[in-house]
């Protein structure tokens, strides 16, 4: 067994787990969040991409164990209280889901995405950079969408708040 | 239209959920006292079980019960079922063998269920199975359909010799002979419908309770259809009865055929809770489902089409030969009969037409629907083989097309079914504008500057949708009827539950649904609650598959709403002191007409539960039930263009652009039924392109991962140009036809027939990967 000690939405959580226990699987049955979900056993399709330590994580390719000392944010830690996440407003304006299976990860890779190009975001570049995110409903056309509004709405915010500063 | 009713882009109101985390699968379930289950599935394709032993297992830690086939078969629960009876030419019935939810004597697939092993937690089920000692026989597998009806060839089941389980047909053979020998010009060719895995990205899964004090189970399960599950569980299966159990399907994550079944999982978790006393869960590794989700497609047919000297289509002859897999799935034997042979007249006045079809079992996962169910496989044979016989006779794809477009209505086919209503000008004329077709000759020019083979392919398609009248599938062998129960509760306060058979697992039905109650008496949607997917809730239901809950579905609803508007229009006369006839309801408020007199709705529906002053001998209360049984089935058809780009050098296609026009009747939500298109276009450019489930010959699954399965990328694919012109629906009261399936049964051939325009081929193999247009450069240089 192996003790584990972390941040997670901003919360201090431990627990005891099996040595071999994936942090997706601490996350979803330690701690009930269940909005990260598991959709394969390769690492492939990226239903369970968490922030970890500011960086986008497949959580079924990390021991939970690995994850301790580290800070954490799930799905269920993205919005600012009631106010969703402008990628969470983007995906539900331009229809970037339908079943909902794979949102979470794509959500979480999307804003991951976002921050690693400020200097903004083209639909090839979305594209590409969506490679380890499978989505079955979608076609992914609305999913690009989102994120390249997203993006938009995000550096518009930036500049607002750069100007607010200077 | 208001500005959450029927027509308006609203915003689905389930995506809160989703977006934030809170969605609740079946995987998310926690019952208390709950424990984990791994089943123990054959490494061989064939072989006969000699000796099971579980003691080993039985004392690893955690483990609460392995239970095996033998003590399932003991507490008498059932064999699982195909819920269509097929007939072959000679009269005699399908030739179906028994599956037992846990294998007894004999394991026909890898993956066939032998053990189950519940322990306290999944990792120790996972080791125990790993401690069940099965001894297997191998026997010979068989893997190809067409190799399995060959004389000597393994046999699958004792029940169907040569494996053969029904020899079918449909049509007029002697017409289409004499059509073919008296042809001015005959296309031939041999199309293959490549294996395909539906792959929902959420996994199946199953929770089955037996709760002792009660004698009640529940079943929280991955379906499509819970109250199929609940009726077939306990009819045939012996679970429990009807009202002793509980089947729930909260929320799905994609289904696209794969969910409609009644697998063996979740009869063993349900048997098992009760066997070993604690609630049983049990999620599908993918690998698990690869194995044992049901399969789609794997057609191999040859087809002649015969025309007369005017290029019109006189006659087509098909052969088709289905691989159903090891065991007759649900709804198998009606997907390569009924579904597919009744579409062989596509878009085309085909004055006679013959099919046969020959379904054979081979030792590979079940075959049954997957988006689209035989239309897609139709679909591929009809506008390829049309593709082909363009280029024969040396006339325009969309030419041969337009001269033989059916153009008046109602149509009746050869092969049973009934055309209502088309334009099928419309969405060519349509799909040819946005896809610029006119300026292809000069993208092809400019490509073969840059060293690269441009090409455009085109498909009209159409499908028959609204699954159905039930008296007429009933007539062709269906166990069940194909109606769409309603209710519709408006609460004293105003606001709006309606309960629905139909079950949504991506299609958005908590908002259209909605939509359709804010048309009618202007409740806004968040003041409207959809209720599904749990039989103690909603009496009775069909589920969702075929494009049918818009048509069918939603009528339903529209017949309760018109019991509901009646009622309460009743009331408010009553109320205001006015004729019937004169009330209208209007954003929300019960008007006279020509009048200023009105109430409000929520009055309305407070009078009703009040029932203070109500017209004399009427009952309390506003809730109406409807059940709805669809006048015919729906024909949505469009028009699908593609153009691609293949790298010589590599074999790599692009896909430049992909455009449909489809024509799906009245529309709820363009926003929604966009979105059903782009997905099934991009599950139908992964047939052509990138997915194939392949089996040695040994009947080892070479591709049960995502590592070897090819699943369609975002990079994969371009931006969708999708559009709709459409023709209303005249069977059922809302003119609408279904949009679900259509993208994934037309764009197949759209795309192989712009790779061969592209390549000058007659034909490639589906996927064509970049290894295969490479092979086929390669052998046309050579």
């Amino acid at each position: 067994m192996s003790d584990v000690s972390l941040t997670v939405n901003g919360k201090r959580v431990s627990g005891s787990v099996e040595d071999r226990t994936l942090l997706v699987h601490f996350l979803r049955e330690h701690l009930g969040l269940t909005g990260t979900h598991v959709g394969c056993d390769t690492s492939q399709c990226g239903a369970c991409v968490v922030h970890v330590d500011g960086r986008a994580v497949k959580s079924c390719t990390m021991l939970a164990a690995q994850a301790s000392g580290s800070t954490i944010v799930t799905i269920e830690g993205l919005a600012n209280g009631a106010e969703l996440h402008p990628v969470q407003a983007a995906f539900k304006e331009h229809h970037g889901l339908q079943c909902g299976f794979c949102t979470p990860g794509m959500i979480m890779a999307a804003t991951d995405m976002i921050a690693r190009h400020p200097q903004g975001l083209d639909e090839a570049t979305v594209r590409a950079e969506l490679d380890g995110n499978i989505c079955r409903c979608t076609g992914y056309h609305n999913i690009v969408k989102a994120i390249l509004a997203a993006a938009q709405t995000m550096s518009k915010g930036a500049k607002g708040k750069a100007k607010q500063a200077a | 239209m208001g500005i959450e009713g029927v027509g308006a882009r609203v915003a689905r109101k389930e995506d809160k959920r989703f977006i934030t985390g809170g969605g609740r699968y079946v995987d998310d379930m926690v019952v208390p006292g709950m424990k984990h289950a791994v089943f123990v599935r054959s490494p061989h394709a064939h072989a006969q079980i000699k000796k099971i032993d579980v003691k080993r297992a039985q004392s690893m830690p955690g483990v609460i019960g392995v239970l095996t086939g033998k003590e399932l078969k003991a507490d008498g629960i059932g064999n699982l079922i195909c819920g269509w009876m097929i007939h072959s030419k000679d009269g005699s019935p399908m030739k179906m063998g028994a599956w037992s939810p846990l294998a007894v004597d004999k394991v026909r697939y890898v993956g066939d269920a032998v053990v189950i092993v519940v322990a306290d937690t999944k990792g120790q089920a996972r080791d125990a199975a790993e401690a069940v000692e099965i001894t297997y026989k191998e026997l010979k597998a068989v893997v190809d359909a067409t190799k399995a009806i060959q004389p000597g060839a393994p046999q699958v089941h004792a029940e169907a010799p040569n494996n053969l389980i029904f020899d079918w047909e449909i049509g007029d053979g002697k017409a289409t002979d004499a059509a073919i020998q008296s042809a001015a010009h005959v296309t031939r060719m041999k199309i293959v419908n490549n294996r395909l895995v539906p792959n929902a990205m959420e996994p199946r899964a199953a929770l089955g309770h037996y709760d002792k004090a009660e004698d009640h189970y529940t079943c929280w399960t991955t379906s499509q259809n819970p109250h199929v599950a609940r009726l077939v569980m306990s009819a045939f299966y012996n679970v429990a009865p009807e009202n002793k159990l509980r089947v729930i399907a909260p929320d799905v994550g994609g289904g696209f055929g794969s969910k409609i079944y009644i697998y063996p999982e979740e009869i063993v978790c349900l048997w098992a809770s009760k066997k070993t006393g604690v609630p049983v869960k049990w999620v599908a590794d993918r690998t698990e489902s690869f194995l044992a989700d049901a399969h789609g497609r794997d057609h191999v047919s040859t087809v002649e089409m015969a025309f007369d000297k005017d290029n019109r289509i006189t006659g087509l002859r098909v052969d088709t030969i289905a691989n159903l897999g090891a065991y007759m799935s649900l709804f198998s034997s009606c997907v390569p009969t009924y579904l597919y042979a009744t579409l062989l007249s596509g878009q085309y006045n085909i004055p006679t037409i013959h099919a046969n079809v020959r379904t054979v079992y081979t030792n590979t996962a079940p075959v049954d629907a997957y988006r689209g169910a035989g239309r897609p496989e139709a679909t591929y044979l009809l506008e390829r083989t049309m593709e082909t016989a363009a280029r024969e006779l040396g006339v325009s794809p969309a030419e041969l097309r337009r001269r033989n477009f059916i153009t008046s209505f109602p149509h009746q086919t050869p092969v049973i079914l009934n055309y209502d209503a088309g334009d099928y000008n419309a969405s060519l004329d349509a799909a040819m504008k946005a896809a610029d077709y006119a300026g292809f000759t000069k993208r092809k020019a400019d490509a073969a500057k840059r060293g690269k083979l441009r090409g455009i392919g085109m498909s009209c398609y159409i499908e028959a949708c609204g699954l159905a009248p039930s008296a007429a599938v009933g007539s062709l062998g269906a166990g069940v009827g194909l109606w769409e129960s309603a209710e519709v509760r408006v609460n004293a306060v105003g606001t709006i539950e309606v309960l629905t058979g139909s079950h949504s697992h991506g299609q958005g039905h908590e908002t259209t649904f909605a939509q359709l109650v804010n048309q009618r008496f202007g409740v806004p949607i968040d003041s409207v609650s959809i209720v599904h997917g749990d039989t103690d809730k909603v009496q009775m239901g069909m589920g969702t598959y075929g494009s049918r809950s818009g048509a069918v579905g939603m009528s339903a609803v529209a017949k309760a709403l018109d019991k509901v508007e009646a009622k309460a229009k009743k009331i408010a006369a009553h109320l205001l002191e006015a004729d019937e006839g004169d009330i209208v309801i209007e954003n929300g408020e019960v008007k006279v007409a020509g009048t200023d007199k009105s109430l409000p709705w929520f009055q309305v529906a407070l009078a009703a539960y009040t029932a203070h002053n109500l017209p004399s001998g009427m009952e309390p209360g506003l809730k109406e039930t409807a059940f709805y049984d669809p006048a015919n089935f729906t024909f949505p058809a469009g028009c699908y263009i593609s153009e691609v780009e293949i790298d010589p050098e590599t074999g790599v296609t692009d896909i430049i652009q992909f455009v449909a026009a489809d024509d799906f009747g009245n529309i709820i939500n363009p926003m929604i039924v966009e979105g059903q298109v782009h997905g099934g276009i991009a599950q139908g450019i992964g047939q052509a392109l990138l997915e194939g489930a392949h089996y040695d010959g040994s009947g080892q699954l070479l591709t049960a991962s995502y590592m070897d399965y090819t699943m369609p990328r975002a990079g994969d694919l371009p931006s969708f140009k999708v559009s709709t012109s459409n023709t209303p629906c005249p069977s059922n009261p809302l003119g609408i036809k279904g949009c679900g399936e259509a993208g994934a049964i037309g764009s197949p051939p759209a795309i192989i027939n712009a790779i061969t325009d592209a390549l000058g081929v007659v034909d490639i193999a589906m996927p064509a990967s970049p290894s295969t247009v490479w092979s086929a450069i390669r052998a046309k240089k050579h």
